[in-house]
């Protein structure tokens, strides 16, 4: 099968952390970083969105697949927050990644597994032979409604990968999908923040779709969990995907490098894709690598990938996740963060 | 209504395009259709590197409606490695701390919304270096 010849990934430089937010609301702070496990998320400032974390995320694929742009044929964005309702994010971003014109271009909604939705298409697309190269991007600046749960997680960032058939980083070795109408979380159209059913997002959501996909990639390839170096599953929060991994026979030391919601939060379409990224930051050739979305409505979608021989000369022709989470970043006060993410009515 | 010179800028805006003078290799941003150095006519195009050194500075404290929640900003002439000049926005940093012969990254943002219901201009803004 084809697989990824590039990829890259954008983490904003702000951030705000989960006391800040816990102080503004009268929680607990302690509780809260024990619970869910997340200290600090990624803020967009006002001139950032699921756009501009696109093109930066598909240029650090581009530095890194080395090939002439106008040879990608198709470029597909998964979000739930395109800053546009009508009017594709796609087209901004093909322009700015010097794409050309004869190509296929289309958005992705599928709550937080729309970035591996177009990671799925790209990688069709390339293996049907209609496009030699195909760019997938998860990308989000996902909001959490004031003094709700999801408001300590709910963060900004994404990541791209483009599919090719030659000069793999990654072989792709199997895919799978498992999808059921799940009313778990939604937002209605005109809707600012989205709704969730509380502890129903759990069990019957995240991991009934989780542990399906998994289970399903793992039956069909044939492969046991412990052979795997790296796996990734998204990150709602801190708490599920160790659970998840748990109770489908991983170690924590398996899902350790992918594991970056602590310090990130939930990039929604980014999650698991900049999860990704970051084992392919560090992978070793001949590492072999598990990748379970999770969408709420909902569904999954799942990957395994062998690192190849290519790989580590291409790490680091871009920034690596790890150093995005590390660089010197902003933290926000609750009120520069309620400004910046537009939650003060001001005048036009 | 979107303006018309928006659309036309596109190139420019998004990917750095510039033109190099086949005269005498003055390298012009945006392109031009007369070298300001030998006043040639025949350029080649060349994509910026996204990257330069600020040549001068200012801190806008009290800006256009429109920039009103983002001040104060740092506003800089940004000098990229072809030696062609953009004047740009300089975030993700204390604008206090933007001064001549610092080092950016240019990357691309979200310049300016036209009204609540127009279209989003996107363009390139300087960060610091190597973040
Ligand atoms: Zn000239």
């Amino acid at each position: 099968m084809p697989g990824i010849v590039g990829y890259g990934a954008f983490i904003p430089r702000n951030r705000i952390r989960s006391e800040e937010i816990a102080r503004q609301w009268g929680k607990d702070a302690a509780a809260i970083e024990r619970g869910l496990l997340l200290t600090e998320k990624s803020v967009p400032g006002l001139d950032e969105d699921t756009i501009t974390i696109s093109v930066a995320a598909g240029r650090g694929a581009l530095a890194r697949a080395g090939i002439d742009p106008k040879k990608v044929g198709a470029l597909y964005i998964g979000s739930e927050s395109h800053p546009y309702a009508v009017k594709p994010s796609g087209t901004v971003v093909l322009e700015a990644l010097g794409l050309g014109h004869e190509i296929h271009v289309a958005d992705f909604e599928f709550a937080c597994k729309a970035g591996t939705e177009a990671m799925s298409v790209a990688l069709a697309m390339v293996e049907s032979g209609r496009a030699e190269y195909a760019m997938g991007i998860g990308a989000d600046t996902s909001q959490g409604a004031p003094n709700d749960a999801l408001e300590f997680s709910a963060s900004a960032g994404g990541a791209a990968f483009i599919f090719g058939k030659t000069d793999l980083l990654a072989e792709v070795l199997e895919t799978y999908s498992f999808t059921s109408d799940t009313p778990d979380f939604w937002r209605r159209e005109g809707e600012f923040y989205p709704r969730h059913a509380g502890r129903f997002t759990g069990e019957p959501a995240y991991f009934r779709h989780v542990l399906s996909a998994t289970k399903g990639i793992l039956d069909r390839s044939g492969f046991k969990p412990s052979d795997f170096r790296h796996v990734v599953f998204h990150m709602p929060n801190g708490k599920f995907p160790l659970a998840a991994g748990k109770q489908l026979g991983f170690t924590d030391k398996q899902l350790e490098t992918g594991w970056v919601v602590n310090l990130m939060g939930n990039t929604y379409s980014g999650s698991s894709p900049t999860g990704l990224a970051a084992i392919l930051d560090i992978a070793d050739p001949g590492d072999l690598i598990l990748i379970t979305s999770f969408g709420s409505g909902a569904g999954s979608d799942s990957f395994i990938l062998r690192a190849t021989d290519l790989l580590p000369e291409r790490q680091g022709l871009a920034p690596t996740v790890r150093s995005m989470l590390d660089n010197p970043r902003k933290y926000l006060t609750y009120g520069e963060y309620a400004k910046v993410r537009r939650k003060i009515i001001v005048n036009d | 209504m979107p303006s018309p010179r928006y659309i036309r800028e596109i190139p420019a805006r998004y990917r750095l395009e510039a033109g190099r003078c086949a005269g005498c290799g003055r390298v012009v941003y945006p392109v031009r259709k007369v070298c300001p150095a030998c006043g040639g006519q025949d350029f080649e195009l060349v994509l910026l590197s996204r990257k330069g050194t600020v040549v001068t500075s200012t801190v806008i404290h009290v800006p256009p409606d429109e920039f009103l929640n983002e001040a104060p900003y740092a506003m800089a002439v940004v000098e990229t490695p072809e030696g062609a000049r953009l004047m740009t926005q300089i975030v993700d940093c204390d604008p206090a701390s933007v001064l001549p012969g610092m080092l950016v990254d240019l990357e691309f943002r979200l310049i300016r919304e036209e009204k609540k219901s127009g279209i989003l201009c996107y363009g390139h803004k300087g960060v610091p270096a190597g973040t």
